[in-house]
């Protein structure tokens, strides 16, 4: 095991930054579609509803599946890698937008417009403040879980850490296989923990004392 | 009360310097508001006169169209139809966003966001309108101070530091902050306890005092009405005016049964909440002073004709209220100051006065000036007299009321008389003619 990890040193250092960046920018990427689409749905009961079963039954689909899928049309690379993990990430923080979002006491929203913030400033200002602890909730989640589906995303030849389960798994009893996996799982639990403590620092960094709970 | 009724007909403007009035007149003119869904308009056809400086009450029954009014005069609801005016100037054409921010307006508990300090929180408007940063935080200071909340201490805490009555007061401060010419409030002392809530009542009057802003409230706490408002306008559903008048004509002369339920029982009781004890003659007393001998006093009053003496000490603070019966069983006046004195500040109201002479069995109380001197004595008569008084001065007093009346109800009274031939059909008062126009409408109803 050691020696494996001597040998591939610098690969996997590569490739877990690789996995971190792919994940982080996607992250970003997922965060601001589904606080766009958040806004678009959130005044409306219809479409809010729409929205949240969009986000529980999307969430069913195996991420392998959806990745196999997207190689037809679109064949190997970053492209259907990217577009899976977003599309994943999406989901949790859509569904906690919304929440918190729609969550906000309607006499904070009339006071707003009240005193003459227009419907745009007062969400920019007021409700997505108010809703950012509860969405920064839904991009730990999406954190956690696309962690794991990037690494299934290296199936299309993505970058990222699923490169070193998916060989070791391939040539399963070889020399250093189970060595490879083991260094792609391992990697990527140790990835979301940082992730995760970053997002922490973040929340930590960016909620105002009146709304920490 | 009665130079606040004569100081200021509706018409006058906001910039009338020499009375010090800041604020402006709102008209809502022919204005009415269907939701769609609903079979009845939930305001029909109101036209109603706010004059410029006034606080104005709106009370009435839950679901009367009271807040959908208010909130038609800033626009937070658009209404169907109809027109507001505010200082002479039609807005209901104007960019919603930019009347809201020269009109205060204050919800419940203050409505703060919980996200921002309150020094943001009242310098959220400034900001909006282009201030630079030492500006609005001067006027965060002096606004802070006029709420009376220590800058130091409250500017950087967070809503949910405060208590209660701290927010209302930021609220306040957060309307207020660009100085607009009208202040709408609605329901503002609903979420804090009785007690807070007389305080902020009492601050707010002193407030209004100062800044002589138009103030519009809605409550549905009567007693609150006739104590903060200059005119109560009482509705009933489909924001039909009732009564719009002042708390003294209301009470001492309701137009309707409608009117009289709202009230409730004790209307006389009410209007004593209007008056002070400084505005109403109080009788003189035969003084005494510790160490004097009992039975001169006692002579003195007999002489004067009275049943009591007040000793006073050196400070002359009313310490004892000796009866003739207690003066004949004493030798000497003592100095010991009796605990169950009632005694009434003279700014208290005549509500006050009262309670304090119930609970002493006295039929009378003490009343003090500054720093407790003894000032004279009030009695259950002179208590009685002012509300015959206010009564018959209410009754008189009808000239220059602002106008406030319902078209679709009055139309449909006007076509209800031209039907019944032989009665006179009452003319049609044209709404927001004149002050003068009132008086027509009121005969008409």
């Amino acid at each position: 095991m050691w020696d494996f990890l001597g040998d591939q040193y610098e690969q996997i250092l590569f490739s877990s930054w690789q996995h971190f960046s792919l994940v982080v920018q996607c992250l970003i990427l997922a965060t601001v579609i589904a606080v766009v689409l958040a806004a678009l749905v959130y005044r409306n009961s219809a479409f809010t509803g729409i929205a949240n079963s969009v986000s529980a039954i999307g969430l069913t689909i195996p991420s392998f599946a959806f990745i196999g899928l997207l190689i037809a049309p679109l064949g190997f690379g970053v492209v259907p890698a990217v577009i899976v993990v977003a599309f994943f990430a999406t989901l949790p923080i859509l569904r906690n937008a919304v929440v918190g979002l729609s969550g906000i006491a309607p006499s904070i929203v009339e006071s707003a417009r009240g005193i003459g913030m227009s419907r745009f400033r007062t969400l920019l200002q007021v409700e997505l403040p108010m809703a950012w602890p509860i969405i920064l909730t839904g991009i730990r989640v999406s954190a956690q879980m696309v962690m794991g589906i990037a690494a299934v995303a290296a199936y299309s030849l993505g970058p990222g850490l699923g490169g070193f389960i998916f060989s070791g798994l391939s040539r399963l009893g070889g020399a250093n296989s189970l060595e490879s996996v083991l260094t792609g799982v391992i990697g990527v639990v140790v990835l979301a923990l940082i992730l995760d403590l970053l997002l922490v620092g973040l929340g930590r960094l960016t909620t105002p004392r009146g709304i920490r709970v | 009360m009665s130079e606040l009724i004569a100081s200021n007909p509706a018409e006058s403007t906001a910039t009338d310097g020499s009375t010090g009035i800041t604020g402006a007149s709102i008209l809502l003119d022919h204005v009415t508001k269907r939701f769609p869904g609903q079979a009845r308009p939930a305001v029909d056809g109101l036209t109603m006169e706010i004059p410029a400086g006034k606080i104005v009450m709106f009370v009435g029954p839950s679901g009367c169209g009271k807040t959908t009014t208010l909130k038609m005069i800033n626009r937070l609801i658009e209404p169907t139809e109809g027109r507001i005016v505010v200082d002479g100037e039609d807005v209901t054409e104007m960019n919603g966003d930019a009347l809201r921010r020269g009109i205060g307006y204050v919800i419940q508990a203050g409505g703060l966001f919980p996200h921002m300090t309150v020094a943001t929180n009242i310098g959220i408007v400034p900001k909006m309108l282009g201030w630079d940063k030492a500006r609005i935080a001067a006027r965060v200071d002096e606004l802070l101070e006029l709420v009376s909340l220590d800058p130091a201490l409250y500017r950087d805490r967070y809503p949910k530091e405060l208590s209660g009555g701290q927010q209302q007061r930021v609220g306040v401060a957060r309307a207020l902050a660009a100085d607009p010419p009208i202040l709408l409030m609605d329901e503002p002392f609903g979420a804090v306890d009785p007690i807070t809530r007389l305080r902020l009542q009492d601050e707010l009057i002193n407030i209004q005092e100062e800044l002589q802003k138009t103030i519009v409230c809605v409550t549905h706490d009567f007693d609150e009405a006739v104590k903060l408002g200059d005119w109560i306008a009482i509705f009933n559903e489909g924001a039909q005016l009732e009564q719009y008048d002042t708390p003294e004509r209301i009470l001492g002369d309701p137009a309707n049964e409608f009117v009289e339920n709202f009230i409730g029982s004790g209307a006389g009781l009410k209007q004593l909440t209007l008056t002070r004890v400084a505005d109403v003659a109080l009788s003189d007393a035969i003084t005494g002073r510790p160490g004097e001998r009992a039975a001169d006093v006692l002579a003195r009053i007999v002489e004067a004709g009275h049943g009591h003496a007040v000793i006073v000490d050196e400070r002359h603070r009313p310490i004892q209220w000796l009866s003739r019966r207690k003066l004949g069983r004493l030798e000497v006046v003592s100095q010991v100051p009796d605990p169950k004195l009632p005694v009434v500040g003279i700014r208290s109201t005549l509500n006050d006065a009262l309670d304090t002479m119930l609970v002493s069995s006295a039929g009378a109380a003490l009343v003090t000036g500054r720093r407790d001197m003894f000032k004279g004595v009030i009695d259950v008569k002179t208590v009685m007299d002012a509300i015959t008084r206010s009564q018959s001065a209410a009754v008189l007093e009808s000239d220059q009321a602002p106008v406030g009346l319902n078209t679709g109800l009055f139309q449909a009274q006007a076509a209800a008389a031209e039907a019944a031939p032989g009665e006179s059909a009452p003319g049609e008062a044209a709404p927001g003619e004149s002050a003068s126009s009132t008086a027509d409408a009121r005969a008409a109803q």
